[in-house]
């Protein structure tokens, strides 16, 4: 066999090895190296897996040589790909931006453990979203967790402890919850593989087992998805992680768990069932509804930065899964492009407010937040930065000339096409109150006098800046050319929605 | 009753987890619950596996009555992901106590309640 066709594993395996090394070099800078390379490499794999979805189709790897459905399978379809992609893109601009950010955010002993961990995460969100086994997601969510849970704890902020302490509790109940339903999934079907499972569900989801999968599934997916109510661990961990882990964190990790959420809905449990003879679009409207609107209202209420946008991140989700709630191409594929367009646009808005924190923090004291109040006037010493945080909040708004925009178009024309004009201005009136809290920002940041003794503060260093404005650059990029976002949501679309029918 | 026994000893200490998750303000006592919770799991997926009488799948006429060993590895896997949730867990929970003094859950939340109104009254 040929490097090409061992790609699927290799996507994995290169992240997963680098974080032992990374630990035995026992050295930020050699940690740093490795990690880079390895995420660097996994976005040229992602790439290459994509391009090879395009050629083939469907991209199936047996570990080990072990055939399905005994073996663990990789399976590559649109969506895979797409994720892999986002995933793994996310990694390699947010590494290298550490490196400068997690000078004044964790101290130089921990720096290679801080690499080590990252790779683990990285390893394990791009493990869930090319795995085809049911109990191999598993095993990568905890991966994945376990990992985040460290990196959040590293914050400097004695909060940062709690924060991870309520997720891990909280991240460990879903996770099981998750495993109770793939537990009932086997018990019934008797296989772990997704592809074989999906006729075999087809007999069994309406038994009282099947249904229990799916309720244990669906709540433990919405925890980890941090889909309201369930999204009570999200601010805390946003705002007192280092600056690039939030901003990670929100690119990928609950994109990650809505991918999950899409692949048991759609694929295994098919959508005919869910959204045709349960209640189920019902509910996902009600708690879409509610985070679009009362998530987004919190926002505007916030003093500290990065929990403003980590409520507003619990609003965008509210807006992922109304697409899914629809059951229609549209609808679908607005969720997945939102999934992307608002991943990086979030992942812009954290690396800009990490450049913030390493201007107006000092390395020695515990952090002040980043309240409001202390962004006065900012925009004249960090006229880069705040231009960032703006266009990054117009994508959030969803102004056209920015990826948001075309997320919510789509989203729209899916509610036109079911005939719920109401939704439209539900879809409308949620997006002023984002507008709402991103003029917080735009006001305190432009229009305000800078507080006395802020004089000598000035632009962020390059190495924070460029990867922030690469993402920047990104969302105004996939606000133009839609041929990258659109075209694979499409696609992705077409194959889950009525199983491809 | 009887058939179900070990699934009512599943479901017992299930929700006896969650419920001391719930219930409990206690770092500490918060991660017993979660390992319970866990653990429970373990013999949902396990007690269904068994076959009484039966052996491991080895082909040999002698043998008919097979178990299912799948659900064994499984929770292979499980077993060391409950074990690296709790060593996290208290982990976090002795730094917790470094930082704040306690493992209450009210009354950190009452220290960074303190903390957080003065942040909000003095600007830099």
């Amino acid at each position: 066999m040929s490097l090409a066709q061992h790609l699927p594993a290799l996507q994995v395996v290169l992240p997963l090895i680098s974080a032992p090394l990374a630990v035995l070099s026992r050295r930020g800078g050699a940690a740093f190296l490795i990690v880079t390379a390895a995420t660097w490499a996994a976005f040229a794999i992602a790439i290459a897996l994509w391009l090879q979805v395009d050629l083939s189709g469907l991209v199936s790897y047996p570990i080990g040589n072990w055939e399905p459905p005994w073996g663990i399978e990789y399976r590559v379809d649109r969506l895979n790909s797409f994720m892999l992609v986002l995933v793994s893109g996310m990694a390699a601009i947010v590494l290298p931006y550490s490196r400068a950010s997690i000078e004044r955010e964790i101290p130089q002993e921990s720096h290679y453990l801080f690499y080590a961990m990252l790779g683990l995460c990285l390893t394990g969100l791009l493990g869930i979203s090319i795995t085809g086994d049911a109990f191999n997601i598993f095993v990568f969510l905890e991966i994945s967790s376990l990992s985040t849970y460290v990196l959040i704890a590293m914050g400097r902020d004695r909060r940062a402890l709690t924060a991870a302490y309520q997720y891990l509790i909280m991240g460990s109940i879903g996770a099981t919850f998750i495993v109770i339903g793939i537990g009932f999934l086997y018990l019934m079907t008797g296989t772990l593989n997704l592809a074989d499972m999906v006729p075999r569900v087809a007999v069994i989801e309406n038994s009282r087992p099947g249904l229990a999968a799916l309720a244990f599934i669906s709540v433990g997916v919405s925890l980890k998805v941090a889909l309201f109510p369930l999204h009570q661990w999200l601010p805390n961990a946003y705002t007192y992680a280092p600056s690039a882990v939030s901003a990670f964190l929100a690119a990928t990790a609950t994109k990650v768990a809505l991918y999950a959420l899409i692949r048991f809905y759609f694929t295994v449990f098919g959508d005919t069932f869910l959204f045709e003879k349960l209640p189920l679009p019902a509910m996902m409207l009600v708690l879409s509804l509610f985070a679009m609107f009362f998530a987004n209202a919190i926002a505007i209420f916030q003093t500290n930065l990065k929990r403003l946008f980590a409520y507003s991140s619990v609003g965008q989700i509210g807006y992922i899964t109304l697409g899914l709630s629809f059951d229609s191409l549209n609808g679908v594929a607005a969720s997945i492009m939102h999934l992307f367009n608002h991943g990086v646009a979030k992942g812009a808005v954290f690396l800009l407010i990490g450049c913030m924190a390493a201007r107006l923090t000092t390395r020695q004291t515990a952090p002040p937040a980043l309240t409001l109040e202390r962004l006065a006037g900012l925009s004249k010493a960090m006229p880069w930065t705040c231009f960032g945080v703006v266009i990054g909040g117009l994508s959030l708004i969803g102004v056209p000339g920015t990826a948001g925009f075309i997320s919510k178009w789509y989203l729209v024309l899916a509610a036109v096409d079911k005939g719920q004009w109401w939704l439209v201005g539900a879809i409308l009136l949620s997006s002023l109150l984002a507008v709402v809290y991103v003029w917080r920002f735009v006001e305190v940041a432009y229009f305000r006098a800078p507080p006395a003794g802020r004089e000598n503060v000035g632009e962020a260093p390059l190495s924070l800046l460029i990867p922030a404005w690469l993402l920047v650059g990104a969302t105004v990029w996939f606000g133009f050319d839609t041929s990258f976002t659109v075209g694979s949501a499409i696609e992705a679309a077409h194959q889950l929605v009525h199983n491809g029918r | 009753m009887l058939a179900h026994f070990t699934n009512i000893i599943t479901v017992f200490l299930m929700v006896a987890g969650l419920f001391i998750i719930v219930a409990r303000g206690n770092l500490i006592k918060k991660l017993v619950g979660l390992s319970l919770f866990q653990t429970s799991v373990y013999l949902l997926y396990i007690t269904p596996g068994k076959v009484i009488g039966g052996t491991a799948p080895i082909l040999s006429p002698q043998y008919s009555v097979y178990s299912n060993p799948l659900p064994h590895v499984l929770i292979l896997t499980a077993i060391v992901v409950g074990v690296a949730t709790l060593a996290l867990g208290l982990a976090l929970a002795v730094r917790i106590r470094e930082a704040y003094g306690s493992i209450e859950e009210d009354e950190i939340l009452t220290r960074d309640h303190h903390v957080e109104s003065e942040e909000t009254k003095e600007p830099l």
